[in-house]
């Protein structure tokens, strides 16, 4: 899923400092799992935000309302213009693209990202979590023994290691394992060496552009994309 | 003899002469005295010499700009460039405008990751890895085409290098590397620098044994400690770098004023060595910063005079 950290309270009040009432949009969706937007997230930010406001002797009001997600319109019926209407800003705890989708459906009013949108990623525990894919759109686990080698090694390497791999670390520090290191491993282990000894040809990026997908089966309802 | 390139270093090498070779760091700067000063040291020393592409992802003087001030100086230059700084576009263009302008030699690197610079939230490019510019080089000279297919107006003729570290984990995965930068195309190799020469004399063997050396030239990477310092920092803080301990035990028994001269000593005695080993076409010396030792390396290690 998508990974997503707090900003800095300090970035989030600088953001704020010419609106008095401000709408904080949390997120049920990803942004709640990892613990940085969802419902919890919104009410303890908020908190902190109003707990500031009155240190410094400002008169700013802060409400919040979470969706299931925002990244789908239907889940914004909560958010009536009505409801809206009451706001200076919105302030929004999902990640980039529900940031987005927000400032697409009340575009007269400035949305604020509160998250940093860090990356898909995977669970390691509770609060930690770690990034697998960067949706390179072309994908080369197959080869790579289900290891990406453009999230995981430095250099994005499609025909790894380089020179710089330390004893099974990458060069850049000791706290990244080599992808290519790993890579190797495991293909081994499966006795599919062969697999990494081709020359892999230069990747055709597909993320260079505006994606839109289209699953298979509604092709002929969406043909005008 | 046939040639593939205009290279020198081709010719030297196909005439079966043990090759040497410099590198020449540009300077943070436009100061294109401290290159003619560096190149004075290496001429008549050294058959080529490379031209380092931003090293540490420190930014310096474009590698193909100093690669002219040297050619300029009557060296021949071995342009580097690393993948990082440039996608597939200004790669191919930067290629094609160092030949127009007389560079015959380059060199195709990953590039250290600009974490290592002084600018180290750059955006990283790695468009392209070093073997697929290995092996684009090698399609635009022996097809006149460029990577998407089109013709080429002009075929820049150039001698393609890659770098390879054969201390590098894993090991066993060091010659099949090797295969794939020979099937790439790369022409010759540059290796990182060698202490640890019974690991080399390893890869080597291994690398002979596939027949491999008989299909690229292998530069043997050799760069003389001018310091103890120098010595326990590439030990330990240089990634794939093997320093065995002998090497500072050994700069360590010798008096401080005799330790410089002690790393040349041992940089001369591989050379010696690298001579005599099979699978290996020539040294290529990195004395860093310390290019005005390199005409008495030369001299000590009997590389003179050159072809």
């Amino acid at each position: 899923m998508v990974k997503s950290k707090q900003k800095p309270l300090a970035e989030i009040k600088d953001l704020l400092k010419s609106y008095s009432s401000i709408l904080n949009v949390g997120c049920g969706g990803c942004a709640s799992v990892c613990l940085a937007g969802g419902q919890r997230e919104v009410i303890a930010l908020n908190n902190e935000l109003s707990l500031l406001f009155k240190q410094e002797g400002l008169d700013k009001k802060i409400d919040g309302y979470t969706v299931e997600r925002q990244c789908n319109v239907d889940f914004f019926q909560g958010l009536s213009d009505e409801r809206i209407k009451k706001y200076d800003c919105i302030i929004s705890m999902a990640c980039g693209a529900g940031v987005q989708f927000l400032a697409e459906a009340f575009k007269s009013k400035p949305v604020f990202p509160a998250l940093n949108t860090v990356s898909i990623g995977i669970d390691k525990d509770i609060g930690l979590y770690e990034e697998r894919c960067r949706a390179c759109g072309e994908c080369v686990l197959a080869y790579t023994g289900g290891i990406c080698p453009v999230t995981r090694c430095a250099k994005g390497l499609f025909n790894g290691p380089c020179g710089g791999t330390n004893r099974g670390k990458c060069e850049i520090g000791n706290e990244y394992p080599c992808a290519w290191y790993e890579i190797y491993e495991r293909l081994k282990e499966q006795n599919r060496l062969q697999d990494i000894k081709k020359i892999q040809p230069a990747m055709l990026w597909k993320n260079q552009v505006l994606r839109v997908t289209i699953q298979e089966p509604y092709q002929e309802r969406y043909k005008m994309y | 003899m046939e040639l593939k390139s205009e290279s020198k270093l081709e010719k030297i090498l196909k005439q079966g002469h043990f090759a040497f070779t410099g590198e020449i760091g540009p300077p943070k700067g436009a100061n294109v005295q401290a290159i003619r000063e560096k190149a004075k040291y290496l001429k008549g020393n050294v058959d080529m010499v490379n031209i380092t592409d931003n090293q540490t992802a420190v930014v310096r003087m474009s590698s193909w700009a100093a690669s002219l001030i040297v050619l300029s100086e009557g060296l021949e230059p071995n342009y580097q460039m690393v993948c990082r700084d440039r996608n597939r576009l200004a790669m191919q263009s930067d290629i094609l405008g160092a030949y127009a302008h007389g560079i015959r030699n380059m060199l195709c690197l990953s590039g250290d990751h600009q974490k290592f610079g002084n600018q180290p939230f750059a955006k990283g490019v790695f468009d392209i890895d070093s073997i697929q510019l290995v092996n684009m080089v090698k399609m635009m000279r022996d097809e006149g085409k460029f990577l998407n297919g089109e013709e080429i107006d002009g075929i820049p003729k150039l001698f393609i290098g890659a770098a390879e570290n054969p201390f590098a984990d894993p090991f066993e995965w060091r010659v099949p590397r090797l295969a794939k930068k020979i099937e790439a195309g790369a022409d010759f190799i540059q290796t990182q620098c060698v202490y640890n020469m019974g690991k080399m004399r390893e890869w080597i063997k291994i690398a002979r044994e596939e027949g491999l050396t008989e299909k690229i030239y292998i530069l043997a990477g050799v760069t003389p400690m001018k310091s103890l310092g120098m010595a326990k920092y590439m030990q330990s803080k240089v990634p794939g770098m093997d320093v065995p301990d002998e090497i500072i035990k050994r700069l360590q028994g010798v008096d401080k004023k005799n330790i410089s001269n002690e790393g040349i000593k041992i940089a001369c005695e591989q050379i010696e060595e690298f001579k005599e080993m099979k699978g290996v076409s020539g040294v290529h010396l990195m004395a860093i910063e310390w290019e005005h030792k390199v005409p008495e390396i030369a001299e000590r290690a009997k590389m003179l005079p050159r072809p």
